[in-house]
């Protein structure tokens, strides 16, 4: 309740000092303005929208599957580590803001693009976390394992996987929560469709409160990803959430 | 009744320890009796858990003589799954999926042996410490290996529970060659038909005591009091 009172009485000030100093719509829109924006455009906003949703989930999944296949090959086999783990540390060296008009070179102004960039972006976390998860099994489960003669693939697929679920779990998180930040940065750099698409094109046609209104709705979508992550996260450890609420 | 085959006697022969730079034994020799209770017993950092670990072989380098089971001083349960699959978790592991469904009803009824029927299919976080340990108990069982190893299984337990747990776990090792490590001289006294101290770096085994009567004694019987004091009296002095 305390977070709305604040967010309200900000947006209050903000009305109040929009139409006390009259600065142009075009520089800063009162929000009663971008309200009246995202109800007269709503068609083409949700539409938008839909379209940058469609690439954040998708990136999402897809980094997140990636991630996860990278992390249970570098836990489970020492020579695809040495080779290629310090490889996947150093390319996190390279901004990935800085890749995004290549991938537009290579995979167009489509949607693939954007995917790949949301997953790119979100691919280190995840391949981190799980990762440190796999290689942070209780020593104790581990010796009890290797007495009870099971084999390392029953070890890796019953033990330490589930053990390293929580890890995985706050990775995915993380991966939500940056997720929309590859997706519109995609879309800044070149793109057909979709709010970050929109709010470049509106900006430049000096339509503020139509790139506001798209903010807010790009804020509601990485909001909603994440609350919806975070619930699938919280079921895939149903051990934890006697602890964890 | 439960039909038990003669369990094997364990023996150590010129044994040489190694616990990271630490030479914990040396020269070690030593034989537990097959189808008894030997109770190791001795001060903490002594060197009990690494031979107990040695046994188990799962010391880098060792590799242990038979098959056995070991139960560890915490429960070890995995938390994602159930009671009963707990217990049957070596069977998982070893993924053959008709011995698996061959030890469902072994396990279901060493559960009830422990006393943990009715909570088969709760996880372990539902559990009291106690119930946990049990459960660890059952699995420890379940893999029906003629040798169990036990490293102070009862030390987290509150006083009471402890002894209940001793008085179970008793009963149901009945028969079974089992080498428990404990520093608990009653613990020892009450469990093993043979009682060893550990002392020394690298520790050296002192003579078998054999207590009279059978296991699980009883705590309040004067001699066994009487030798737990004597037991403790060895263990100060030896430091």
């Amino acid at each position: 309740m305390r977070p709305l009172i604040t967010a309200l009485g900000l947006l209050l000030a903000w009305e109040a000092l929009a139409r006390a100093t009259g600065v142009p719509v075009y520089i800063l829109p009162p929000p009663s303005r971008v309200v009246v924006v995202l109800i007269e455009r709503f068609d083409l906003l949700i539409e938008q929208a839909a379209w940058t949703a469609a690439e954040m989930v998708l990136g999402l999944v897809l980094g997140l599957f990636l991630g996860a296949m990278l992390a249970i090959v570098f836990a489970a086999s020492a020579g695809w580590r040495r080779w290629a783990l310090p490889l996947v540390i150093i390319s996190q060296a390279i901004p990935v803001i800085a890749i995004a008009p290549l991938l537009v070179l290579w995979l167009g102004y489509g949607m693939a693009s954007k995917v790949a960039m949301a997953a790119l972006v979100i691919f280190f976390p995840v391949v981190s976390a799980l990762y440190d998860g796999l290689r942070r099994t209780d020593p104790g489960w581990l010796d009890l394992a290797q007495t009870m003669d099971a084999s390392p693939r029953a070890v890796l697929l019953q033990i330490r996987l589930p053990a390293a679920l929580p890890a995985f779990a706050s990775g995915a998180r993380i991966a939500a929560a940056v997720a929309p930040i590859g997706a519109v940065i995609g879309e800044w750099v070149g793109a057909s469709a979709g709010l970050g698409f929109l709010m470049t094109q509106s900006l430049a046609r000096g339509q503020t409160p139509l790139a506001f209104a798209a903010l807010v709705l790009l804020c509601l979508l990485g909001l909603a990803l994440y609350h919806a992550t975070d619930w699938a996260a919280r079921r895939l450890v149903p051990w934890q959430s006697l602890q964890g609420e | 009744m439960t039909f038990v085959v003669a369990s094997p006697s364990l023996s150590v022969r010129d044994a040489r320890i190694v616990f990271g730079d630490r030479v914990v034994a040396r020269d070690l020799t030593l034989d537990f009796p097959g189808g008894r209770t030997t109770c190791l017993l001795g001060r903490s950092g002594v060197g009990k858990t690494s031979l107990l670990r040695w046994l188990a072989g799962l010391l880098p380098g060792v590799t242990r003589a038979q098959p056995l089971a070991y139960m560890a001083q915490r429960d070890l349960l995995l938390p994602w799954l159930d009671i009963l699959d707990n217990v049957l978790l070596g069977y998982r592991l070893r993924g053959d999926a008709a011995t698996l469904e061959a030890a469902r009803p072994r396990a279901r009824a060493l559960l009830t042996d422990v006393g943990l029927g009715d909570r088969m299919c709760d996880r372990p976080e539902a559990l009291s410490a106690g119930m946990r340990q049990r459960a660890a108990l059952a699995r420890t069982l379940c893999e029906d290996r003629p040798v169990i190893l036990m490293d102070e299984p009862f030390a987290h337990l509150d006083a009471v529970t402890r002894l209940d747990l001793q008085d179970l776990s008793a009963r149901l090792l009945l028969a079974r060659t089992v080498v428990l490590v404990t520093h608990d001289p009653l613990e020892a006294l009450r469990l093993g038909h043979q009682v060893r101290v550990l002392s020394g770096s690298p520790f050296s085994v002192g003579s078998a005591i054999e207590p009279a009567g059978s296991v699980p004694r009883d705590p309040a019987d004067p001699v066994l009091l009487g030798l737990q004091a004597r037991l403790i009296a060895e263990l100060r002095s030896a430091a």
